[in-house]
């Protein structure tokens, strides 16, 4: 942030963002176009683009003179008119804030995201070869902000779309939480008649080297030639720009912080890979209906989800049950915590909370029959997450909730494999 | 043509300079190490494309990138996530921050208050990111060749491209090991007015990045850019020198293609050309039945064609091979340095679309192709008297995209000399590689940190900042007696720091910069591994010697043993037996040795010395000094004499 003195020195020559500048500073004089301040720039420093491209930071003293040499020209943007053919599907495009295409004001050094169908053409104009493309901007927020209300809005929008003729929804999202959204959709969308593919890009869309644009064309792909109606996330399938994987919204994780291909299915193999010339299913997948999506969008939403560590403080625990309808915790190994929170989960049960064990391995089943620790949790009243991941197990149980309180068909459905989330049975071949 | 055959300065030349040092640390943005390598590790695939701007505008660089659609491949042995772009930079590395702010101020350049890393596209797949990170962190500054002020007018901080290992039809394959090493960039004003003096400047600027001391060392760890310009004709930039001494060759070699472009466009006036017509047309079946093995070869394959362009009114413009123009023996004559030599333009513009060349009407017949085909090539194409063909053969997309690409430079030059990259080449000569970069290529690196640069890092930096490399030599020559070439030849190979530290304990500056500069050069000619050699070593030596507990004459020898047998020197004194002797023990052994030559003695006199030193310092060689050997010879002799 720049210090109050050096805004108004700014304002007092009525200087502003794009304006170009002279600095005379120190018997040092520097001209170029004043740049808004990054977060992490001096308070007494105003960055300045040079006429050769670079941007350099000024030290402002009181001493320092500032004169505006001539200020900012707007320039009209491009307009283009998007093609339309008939012949296509028309694929809706629902922001959410995650920037899978963005253009660069190289002027200001400003990254734009494209919001439009036209900016989204302009910047990947492939997708003109297989669908036409309808765009709107639901709501504009970091992923790592998303909440029930916004996946809820969500849902409604994608049935709206596709219930009018879209024949697939492609939903560009931050990368952090879109596991979750993914999920939250799969529970709240029944009877899809088209594919909802949540994408994301792990190397920002304004660099030549971004993801964003492959990830986004294979989706569209993905739409225009198959019969796919389930939830899906589709991203890179390795560091390479060679082939996207097809994930079920309930078994999707990003696993790894930065790569291109952080997105994993666990405890099942992806649905399929979507390459340059072909798309290859590896498993059986749910087909698009013909009638309309229905929404059941109610989820509870006073529901924890817990990561277990040795040491955990038994108050820690019970200050949260105390707060929460629902609980999923991410036990260790097999699905165990302490000894001493067996006797807090027996009591916040008994209170009326409804409590589900996952296993934060994340790969592999929860199995409470094998350890005593594991016999005394289920004699408490806990429910077994089965294979489920602890996220999707979180976003289900707010989604059970949203439907039932009653404990036996809360835990009925817990335990039903509903859209995917639970397996019967893993081969020893695919660890995937 | 040598430089004496042209006037630079009537053809107003302007070369500025572009020196790219890599620096001694490790990487710019993560802790791997700034090392080549021979190996490929895991090999990845990417493909890049150029981001659009606010105003739909891309980089014209860029777009003829993008047109090859061009796969990369990368090579990642010994490199990390960042490298590899899956991974954000890490902080700026501060070493190479405190090297580009010490050689900023060797050459009085104004240091920024805060450094901002930018990212310049780059989508030739030569980073990974497709921009490569840079940062200025000085401008406006000079420095001084031969008298001479030579402004300054950038110094940046930025990051080493990936090297190329191969480029095949479609892809290239990069190694990533090069990636990242942090290179410091000086970039001059265009003030040199001749080949030799850009040659001279380049010297300097080298000189004052190796006085750091922190600058890699050998072949491809500086690269020079050399920006070219003349009177008509345009500003060119050619990239990728590796050898300071070539430079002078580059600039004359691109003074002479701009002259001989000036002339082009000339001519084309003259012929009242003033725009580009052309026709295109395949004729394949023209050649169907050819003997030009060139063209019978691509033709066997299916879907290949070969197409052919007509530029009307560009006849003997292209050059033959040999450039048996015409004109070209009448040139000879006049001794100008103009060649008309379009073709091979051409050729280089259709080469980056991805053929292997084109065939042109004024280096017929050629190629096998006969008289007779060559009349059929012209009917089909029109050809009249005045017209030039270029036809190439191939895939049919791939050469009519060639062929355009030739067609568009046909255009350039009716108007002249088209601003250009041009890859330097190792002959001197240099061929195309894409437009000028336009200016709208560089944007924030917002994963990066402003880095601010405060006055407690500058007075550190002032404090530890090396003598500029004249000065030193000065001062070397003055202080420790020594001649210049010992001096120079000490600073340039990096040789002055040590010598330093060891004569300012224990003198001898004429033993040291011996063994320094001829010694360890002849051990290592023998086949020693002088690294074993280290400055310990050396000191312990030369403290050795400072006690004289041998002679000076030893050291070679010594040093041989210690390299040789991984000894420390007190071992290697014992086994070679150079302990120096008392000159009471040198006095018995001689006694010896006079007792022995008594008939010598008798029957020469005082001419015996000579005899008898040889034999007195076959014994006592590297054990005392010789002077003293020859003095208590002389004086025994006397006394036995008298
Ligand atoms: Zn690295």
């Amino acid at each position: 942030m720049r210090t109050l003195q050096l805004k108004k020195s700014l304002k007092a020559v009525n200087a502003e963002t794009g304006d170009t500048i002279e600095i005379i500073s120190d018997g040092k004089a520097y001209a170029g176009i004043l740049m808004p301040s990054h977060e992490f720039s001096g308070e007494d420093i105003l960055t300045i683009k040079l006429p050769n491209g670079y941007n350099i930071g000024v030290k402002i003293t009181p001493k320092t003179k500032i004169k505006v040499v001539r200020k900012r020209t707007s320039k009209e943007k491009k307009t283009k008119k998007i093609p339309f053919d008939k012949k296509k599907p028309t694929i809706a495009v629902i922001g959410t804030g995650g920037t899978i295409a963005s253009y660069v004001d190289y002027r200001t050094g400003a990254v734009h995201p494209a919001l439009t169908a036209q900016d989204l053409i302009f910047s990947v104009p492939e997708l003109t070869d297989i669908c036409n493309v309808k765009a709107k901007v639901l709501f504009s927020v970091l992923s790592e902000n998303m909440q029930v209300e916004y996946w809820q809005k969500l849902a409604k929008e994608v049935a709206n779309e596709l219930n009018n003729g879209a024949k697939g929804v492609i939903i560009p999202h931050g990368t952090d939480t879109l596991g979750y959204t993914s999920s939250a959709l799969s529970f709240m969308l029944q009877d899809l008649n088209g594919a909802v593919i949540l994408v994301g890009s792990q190397r920002s869309s304004d660099r030549p080297s971004s993801d964003a644009n492959i990830n986004l064309i294979a989706s569209a792909k993905l739409i225009a030639e198959s019969d796919l109606g389930e939830v899906v996330v589709v991203m890179h399938g390795e560091t390479s720009d060679s082939y996207c994987t097809i994930h079920r919204g309930t078994r999707v994780r990003k696993m790894h912080s930065s790569r291109r291909d952080a997105f994993k299915s666990i405890n099942e193999g992806p649905i399929g890979k979507i390459m340059a010339d072909r798309i290859i299913f590896s498993q059986d997948y749910g087909r698009k209906s013909s009638g309309k999506v229905k929404v059941k969008d109610k989820m509870e939403s006073d529901v924890a989800l817990i990561y277990y560590y040795p040491g955990m403080k038994i108050e820690h625990f019970n200050s949260i049950a105390e707060r929460s309808k629902g609980i999923v915790i991410a036990g260790t190994g097999l699905g165990h915590v302490s000894t001493d929170m067996i006797k807090a989960i027996g009591k916040a049960i008994k209170r009326g909370v409804h409590i589900v064990m996952t296993t934060q391995c994340l790969y592999g089943r929860v199995n409470m029959n094998v350890y005593s620790t594991g016999r005394d949790l289920i004699k408490a009243g806990i429910i077994s997450g089965d294979d489920m991941l602890p996220e999707t197990a979180y976003i289900k149980l707010m989604w059970v909730l949203g439907q039932t309180q009653e404990q036996e068909e809360v835990k009925r459905l817990m335990r039903t494999n509903l859209v995917g989330e639970i397996s019967e049975g893993r081969s020893l071949d695919e660890r995937a | 043509m040598n430089e004496h055959d042209i006037d630079y300065s009537k053809l107003n030349l302007k070369v500025g300079l572009e020196i790219h040092q890599q620096l001694d640390t490790h990487k710019l943005f993560c802790d791997c190490e700034s090392k080549l390598n021979e190996k490929k590790g895991i090999v990845f695939l990417r493909r890049l494309r150029p981001t659009q701007s606010e105003m739909g505008e891309i980089d014209r660089a860029a777009v003829a990138e993008a047109q090859k659609k061009l796969c990369f491949y990368y090579q990642t042995a010994d490199t990390c996530l960042v490298e590899a772009d899956e991974e954000p930079p890490h902080a700026a590395n501060d070493e190479a921050i405190d090297i580009t702010l010490e050689a900023s101020f060797m050459s009085n350049a104004k240091i920024v208050d805060e450094v901002h890393f930018m990212r310049k596209v780059v989508i030739d797949g030569s980073n990974t990111a497709g921009f490569q990170r840079t940062a200025l962190v000085a401008l406006d500054g000079f420095i001084e060749v031969n008298g001479k002020k030579i402004g300054i007018s950038t110094i940046c901080l930025e990051e080493d491209a990936a090297r190329k290992i191969e480029e095949k039809k479609g892809e290239v394959v990069y190694r990533l090991d090069r990636l990242g090493i942090p290179l410091i960039e000086i970039a001059t004003l265009p003030q040199i007015r001749s080949p030799n003096e850009a040659k001279e400047v380049a010297e300097y600027i080298g000189s004052l990045l190796r006085a750091t001391k922190k600058v890699k060392r050998g072949i491809g760890t500086i690269r020079e850019d050399v920006n070219i310009s003349i009177a008509r004709g345009a500003r060119v930039e050619i990239k990728g020198v590796q050898e300071l001494k070539m430079i002078p060759k580059y600039i004359e070699e691109e003074v002479a293609r701009q002259l001989g472009l000036i002339d082009v466009k000339n001519e084309l006036e003259r012929r009242g050309i003033k725009n580009v017509k052309t026709r295109v047309m395949d004729i394949s079946s023209v050649l169907k039945n050819t003997r030009s093995a060139i063209i019978k070869n691509i033709l066997s394959k299916t879907g290949r064609k070969v197409i052919g362009i007509r530029l009307v009114g560009f006849e003997a413009l292209l050059g033959s091979k040999f450039c048996a123009l015409p004109k070209a023996k009448k040139e000879k004559e006049k001794k100008s340095p103009v060649k008309r030599r379009l073709g091979a333009e051409f050729a280089q513009y259709a080469k980056t679309i991805g053929i292997e060349g084109i065939i042109h009407s004024d280096e017929m017949p050629a190629y096998g192709i006969t008289i007779e085909e060559i009349k059929n090539i012209k009917s089909a194409l029109d050809i009249e008297e005045g017209d030039a063909f270029v036809i190439a053969a191939g895939e049919e997309e791939m050469v009519r995209n060639a062929l355009n690409a030739v067609i568009e430079r046909a255009k350039q030059a009716i108007y002249c000399v088209p601003e250009e990259t041009r890859d330097a080449q190792p002959d001197g000569t240099t061929t195309y590689s894409r437009p000028l970069p336009g200016k709208e290529r560089m944007y924030p690196e917002t994963d990066i940190k402003p880095i601010r640069i405060d006055q407690k890092r500058i007075e550190k930096i002032k404090l530890g900042l090396p003598e500029l490399p004249e000065r030193k030599m000065k001062r070397m020559v003055e202080t420790y007696k020594l001649n210049e070439q010992q001096a120079e030849q000490l600073i340039d190979e990096n040789l002055d720091i040590i010598f330093e530290q060891i004569v300012n304990k224990y003198g001898m500056a004429a033993v040291i910069s011996r063994t320094l500069l001829n010694t360890l050069p002849e051990l290592k000619n023998e086949g020693i591994d002088v690294n074993k050699i280290s400055v310990d070593v050396l000191d312990n030596v030369f403290s050795q010697l400072h006690q004289k507990k041998f002679a000076k004459e030893a050291v070679p020898e010594l040093l041989f043993y210690i390299a040789k047998h991984d000894a420390d020197v007190y071992k290697a004194v014992k086994a070679l037996k150079i302990e120096k002797l008392s000159s009471e023990e040198a006095e018995r052994i001689i006694d010896a040795i006079l007792k022995n030559k008594k008939e010598l003695i008798k029957d020469k006199g005082m001419s015996a010395l000579s005899p008898l030193m040889g034999i007195a310092m076959k014994e006592l060689r590297g054990k005392i000094d010789g002077k003293i050997i020859n003095e208590i010879l002389k004086e025994k002799l006397k006394k036995k004499l008298s």
